[in-house]
């Protein structure tokens, strides 16, 4: 199973990964040394206790071949309504031009990797593969050897990006049994401010295929991120995704997810405030139904004093499905003042859906407030009565209910075409199981 | 005709245990009734049953609204027959703005009568002159619902969702419980311009304070589950002046 991917990576390189500059063929080397020592992980560590992974590891998984051939008409439920924005799509891994729009506001680039390879190199060799440590988890190690192409995203100092920056991963029918590791890296300049998306989606729900995804952000002094991932991958495929996030001073990290596809899908969110006065805000929602398992791992490193975090998680889990909340927030001795909250609230919608949820606080500074809170819980039957006595339908009321839970979390989307088409998506997932 | 409510010997109760004890009760369109009683009665009980609280079983008797039987219908099916139930305590539903919940009600009720949904600018007009009645503006309609309304607002918007869907059959359950004298007279002002001769109110209440505002025809005093007393408007008073002690007495010696 671990020498396919060695050999994938051996073909790779022999092919259009021998252009590549040296440090990158030497962090890829290193990287795929790295999978072939650690393999996939097991349930007996810690970090993927409730998850087991077998049936990606197992699963045969090869290198994409010719892609789908795909329309804009075919996109057209993932962009919000607004085809214009600029927009980066890979169609079963590999870039489409056709289905993609270059960005025109000034101060932003965006690109694929390959054209970042050859127009900054030195930028990229500053960024790639330094914000995901290669070996972080065996996904990330499996990522950086195999990505052969992904974007980068870029703001100049001082310019504010008016208009959300969309990526698009899509996998069409045509996906079923490959694997593909799409990789992204971000750059926001000294007080830029910036929109972005992405989106990880399938156009059918039957595909088997697995995403292995890596973003990289670095914000530099007092620029402002809000940064979306929206996770509606096929109910028959995988999903594993790793986005780490540095953060310069003064800066202001905002994010949210939505997750609610794949059979397996587990995202890890590490955010380093590692500059004084620097904040961030994770917002999530999960939403599994069938067999379907959800996982989330959050991180949010206080290595300085005088900043603050904010996270809220919420999941709504229906039939047997199966969510892992685990959130962690490190304090160091020097993070004084830390400001950090953390909540994660799940809905179980029937007696076989569950949740792990395990909030992880290690603090080492005295002066700071760190708070967190997990509850469980079932509607209610008090608000079902009372939407009934108005004439609500109980089966609406249900859904009415439900996705006011979800829309709390949903409303903190600052972009009013993304909000409402992602509520119009939860509204429509909502009560309907499987 | 039918009564609009005719209740025969209804027996309900939670849990198995009995609560309501045998009610009798016929209320005709156009009247108000109240419902007094010490704590514990089950007057609030008789409410929640007329609307369909599923917490409570029916033991026995029947509830015919126009004289078809409700004992049967899901509390969203009574709503649309047009039973509305004011709750004591109106829930708090976080993440839903008043506008959409109530237009989400009010075209429920349209649909169920065959009527076609009202868009949202039709809406907007609908609810300006009802928002007058309990003297709001519009911006109460983007709170979520009854989310850290104060008890008065929570009542006046109880009354607002009346307004609104313009029952048959309205029953207050303790409305003017947790209202001080301004929230009381809106409560009140609203229940009174919405009266008309083809509706009803029964105003389940402790205390009389209410009845000075919303007079009704007929006054019932419910203890340990049956209506042990029934007469006109005097009998609030009465029941004001000496308290429930000397009935409830009255109700132990005849048994």
């Amino acid at each position: 199973m671990i020498e396919s991917y060695v050999r994938q990576f051996e073909a790779a390189a022999a092919n259009g990964g021998a252009k590549a500059p040296e440090w990158l063929k030497g962090i890829r080397q290193g990287a795929i040394d790295g999978f072939r020592q650690s393999g996939f992980p097991s349930t007996k560590d810690e970090e993927w206790r409730f998850t087991s992974v077998a049936p990606i590891a197992r699963g045969g998984f090869v290198a994409p071949g010719a892609p789908g051939a795909l329309s804009l008409a075919d996109l057209a439920p993932f962009l919000f309504d607004h085809p214009e924005w600029p927009r980066m799509v890979f169609v079963d891994g590999r870039f489409d031009s056709s289905l993609s729009n270059a960005p025109t506001e000034l101060g932003l680039t965006v690109t694929t990797i390959a054209e970042a390879l050859a127009a900054e190199p030195q930028l990229m060799e500053r960024h790639f593969g330094r914000h995901v440590r290669p070996d972080e988890t065996p996904f990330t190690s499996l990522n950086t050897a195999l990505a052969r192409d992904g974007v980068v995203v870029r703001t100049s100092p001082g310019s504010e990006i008016l208009v959300p920056v969309h990526l698009v991963f899509v996998c069409s029918a045509a996906a079923d049994g490959i694997v593909t590791h799409p990789r992204v890296l971000v750059v926001a300049g000294e007080r830029s401010r910036l929109q972005m998306v992405e989106s990880y989606v399938s156009l059918s729900d039957r595909t088997r295929y697995w995403t292995n995804a890596v973003a990289e952000v670095s914000m530099e002094a007092g620029s402002w991120v809000e940064h979306g991932r929206i996770q509606r991958e096929s109910e028959a495929g995988y999903h594993i995704g790793f986005t780490h996030v540095d953060q310069a001073r003064d800066s202001h990290y905002r994010s949210f997810s939505l997750a609610m596809g794949g059979a397996i899908a587990r995202h890890n969110l590490h955010t380093r405030l590692g500059a004084p006065n620097t904040e961030a805000l994770l917002y999530g929602l999960y939403i599994g139904r069938g067999d379907q398992l959800i996982d989330t791992h959050t991180t949010i490193y206080h290595d300085e004093p005088n900043c603050r975090s904010w996270e809220v998680y919420k999941g709504v889990l229906d039939d047997r499905a199966h969510g892992v909340f685990n959130g962690k927030i490190f304090v160091t001795p020097e993070a004084q003042k830390t400001d950090a909250k953390q909540t994660n609230r799940t809905l179980l919608l029937s007696d076989s859906a569950r949740v792990d949820t395990k909030p992880q606080l290690e603090i080492f500074a005295d002066d700071v407030k760190c708070t967190h809170g997990a509850t469980i819980g079932n509607l209610d039957p008090m608000s079902a009565f009372y939407c009934q006595s108005r004439g609500i339908p109980a089966e609406v009321a249900r859904r009415l209910l439900t996705h006011a839970f979800a829309a709390e979390v949903l409303n903190e989307v600052t972009s009013e075409p993304i909000r409402s088409a992602l509520n119009h998506v939860v509204y429509e997932r909502l009560g309907v199981a499987r | 005709m039918a009564p609009l409510l005719e209740i025969k010997n209804l027996r309900a109760g939670v849990a198995g245990k009995e609560i309501l004890k045998g009610i009798n009760l016929v209320v005709n369109a156009g009247e108000v009734h109240a419902i007094m009683g010490p704590n514990g009665s089950g007057k609030s009980t008789l409410a929640q049953v007329v609307a369909g609280h599923p917490a409570y079983e029916v033991t026995g008797g029947e509830i015919l609204f126009g004289g078809a039987d409700l004992s049967e219908l899901e509390p969203e099916e009574r709503a649309q027959a047009g039973v509305f139930l004011a709750f004591q305590y109106p829930v708090e539903i976080p993440g839903v703005t008043n506008a959409y919940f109530l237009r989400a009600a009010y075209n429920e009720l349209r649909k169920s009568r065959g009527l076609e949904e009202m868009d949202p600018i039709d809406f907007i007009d609908l609810l300006e002159e009802k928002l007058k009645l309990v003297e709001w503006g519009p911006d109460i309609m983007q709170r979520a619902v009854n989310a850290g309304f104060s008890g008065g607002e929570k009542k006046r918007n109880e009354i607002l969702q009346m307004a609104v869907l313009e029952p048959k059959l309205a029953l207050l359950d303790e409305t003017d419980s947790g209202l001080d004298i301004d929230a009381l007279r809106i409560v009140a002002n609203g229940v009174n311009a919405l009266k008309r001769p083809d509706n009803a109110y029964v105003v389940v209440t402790h205390y009389q304070r209410l009845l000075n505002h919303i007079v009704p025809d007929f006054v019932h005093v419910l203890a340990d589950g049956q209506i042990i007393k029934s007469g006109g408007k005097a009998l609030a008073l009465e029941l004001e002046a000496k308290g429930y002690e000397w009935l409830t007495g009255v109700a132990e010696a005849a048994t």
